[in-house]
């Protein structure tokens, strides 16, 4: 155990995601050590991010105003959703600048375990966005593990009735890798999901 | 295959531990307490990534140390592949394979074969479903590695489930939870048919080799009969029709859904099934006698071993402490059994528990020491 302060700032930094008690105490150090100037840096970061950074009221990804920068874009197209668990999933898909529609962050995936129902997810404003007809293809872009094809699943069926496009990204092999070294389930995935050449 | 080197350190009561052995029979000699089971559990935890004896990684690691690393080098048709696992309690663990870092720990399975028998496996025959559950699923993996994801697939969905049930039973938010109900059935029956056609598939498979087995251990006692008995539906016994299996676990799951919100439990699935084992038409729990299910005991752990090696790739046989436990008579067949194997260890209190016809290179432990004498 170390002096208070030292001490509150190592279990603070110890509850962060991936930050274990050996890293906690490592950055502590570090930042007992460091310029003052860019401490203060930091703080203001922490500070600006819980104070200005707001939720898009149309798709629920971060934002700086009332809605985020792909929402306020006018080129988007307006007629396809992609449905996606948080935020960072939004930057790794823009990153590959392959869709040009929007988005809609549920905020998670369905999980009883940790208490999560479809009422704790953002779903009742996906449905919202989809009562007035613009939107014609609904694509599910939740993480391909058990709880993401849950609520793929979940919202899949919600919509059934509805006259909409409804798809799911392709899970299969990783561009660039070779065959013999995926592991079963993503090649039993990657032949289940084959595709005719045309 | 063999295992011709074991390093361990922080494992058990080892800090740093190395030894090298040979093809053919290593016997691990010395009194109870000293360290014998540590080293082949540590040799089974390389092939499995779970310990033979408990549930959990925490009593794996050293007291005081953070970590456990295990190391082995197996050698398969003349090739030494070097295999490493990492084991930190309350994480992933790490693995690595011919000094490449796995993405998954999960994928070193398969690597390293071996068939390890215990005093434990008793219970197999003796003990709650459970144990022969885990039996068919353990070698299940030992088959075919891919089998670990659809296993703990299945645990996962279970769980949530389970989860869902228990919240939606106390009827706190019961309208919204229940409307994904019918998104886990579905995920419950995709992952529980892959379970089952597996396990039926087996069953098939393991059948006439546990029957020769245990006529080869009792000498001529039998025939023992296997029936893999489902709490789906009777239908589907032995089927490994996935779709077949799917739909009939559908609606099973359904037509109990009432009965499963009062408990807040899943009732139908994989995990409530058994394999009901049987000796001359009676069944071994309940009727058979302490040498009987011994004797049913050996023969399922040597049928599995037999059916490993007809997939290819002769599996290392582990006797963990088994010889004290069995009569003068269960004790000579099994010897005669393994001795051909390419690679047996065995651990014993006293020398003479092992078997003449096992006699090979041996290894003293004592007080963690552990001393090549022969």
């Amino acid at each position: 155990m170390y002096e208070g302060p030292v001490q509150d700032l190592i279990d603070e930094l110890g509850r962060l995601p991936g930050v274990g008690p050996k890293s906690a105490q490592r950055i502590a150090f570090h930042l007992l050590a460091a310029d003052p100037a860019d401490v203060r840096r930091l703080v203001t970061a922490l500070t600006e991010v819980k104070d200005k950074v707001r939720f898009c009221t149309i798709c629920g990804n971060v934002a700086e105003e009332e809605q985020c920068r792909v929402c306020r874009d006018p080129r988007r197209d307006l007629a396809v959703i992609c449905v996606v668990e948080e935020p960072k999933d939004v930057v790794a898909i823009e990153r590959t600048r392959e869709f040009r529609g929007r988005y809609h962050v549920l905020g998670g995936a369905i999980s009883p375990i940790e208490g999560v129902g479809p009422d704790d997810l953002r779903i009742r404003e996906l449905m919202t966005r989809l009562a007035d007809g613009t939107v014609t293809e609904l694509i599910l872009a939740t993480d391909p593990n058990l709880e993401g094809e849950a609520t793929a699943t979940y919202i899949a069926r919600l919509v059934k009735e509805m006259d909409l496009k409804v798809t799911r990204l392709a899970s299969g092999l990783p561009v660039g890798g070779d065959l013999e070294y995926a592991d079963e389930v993503t090649l039993g995935r990657a032949f289940e999901g084959r595709r005719a050449y045309s | 295959m063999y295992v011709a080197r074991l390093s361990a350190t922080d494992f058990r009561s080892y800090a740093q531990v190395d030894l090298d052995f040979d093809p053919g029979v290593t016997a691990l000699v010395g009194p109870n307490g000293q360290g014998k089971t540590n080293l082949v559990e540590a040799i089974g935890y390389l092939a499995t990534l779970a310990s033979h004896r408990v549930a959990h990684d925490a009593p794996l690691v050293r007291e005081g140390a953070e970590r456990a690393v295990v190391r082995g080098v197996v050698v398969q048709d003349g090739r030494e592949t070097l295999l490493e696992v990492e084991v930190t309690p309350g994480r992933a663990n790490r693995a690595r394979r011919g000094g490449a870092a796995l993405p998954k720990a999960r994928d070193l399975l398969g690597t390293l074969r071996t068939v390890l028998f215990a005093p434990e496996d008793l219970a197999i025959v003796k003990g709650d479903p459970s144990g022969r559950r885990d039996f068919l699923d353990d070698l299940l993996v030992a088959r075919a590695p891919r089998y670990a994801a659809v296993r703990s697939d299945y645990d996962r969905v279970l769980r949530q489930r389970n989860a869902l049930l228990k919240s939606a039973g106390s009827a706190r938010r019961a309208g919204a939870q229940l409307r994904t109900l019918d998104v886990w059935d579905a995920h419950l029956a995709t992952a529980g048919a892959a379970l089952l056609a597996g396990r039926h598939e087996l069953v098939e498979a393991l059948h006439p080799l546990v029957d020769k087995s245990y006529a080869a251990v009792s000498r001529g006692g039998g025939p023992t009969a296997m029936e893999y008995s489902s709490s789906v539906a009777p239908e589907i016994a032995g089927s490994t029709d996935r779709e077949l299996l799917e739909a009939a676990l559908s609606a099973a799951v359904a037509a109990s859904r009432d009965k499963e919100l009062d408990r807040g439990l899943t009732l139908v699935g994989p995990h409530r099934d058994d394999l009901v084992l049987s000796i001359g038409g009676l069944p071994a729990r309940g009727y058979a006698s302490h040498g009987e299910s011994w004797s049913l005991a050996l023969a399922l752990r040597l049928a599995a071993y037999d059916l490993l090696r007809a997939d290819g790739g002769e599996p290392v046989l582990i006797l963990d402490d088994v010889f004290a436990e069995l009569d003068a008579a269960r004790r000579e067949s099994l010897a005669d059994l393994v001795a051909p194997a390419e690679q047996v260890l065995i651990t014993a209190a006293v020398a003479s528990d092992v078997p003449e016809q096992l006699v090979g290179a041996r290894y003293d432990v004592a007080a963690g020491q552990v001393r090549r004498v022969r």
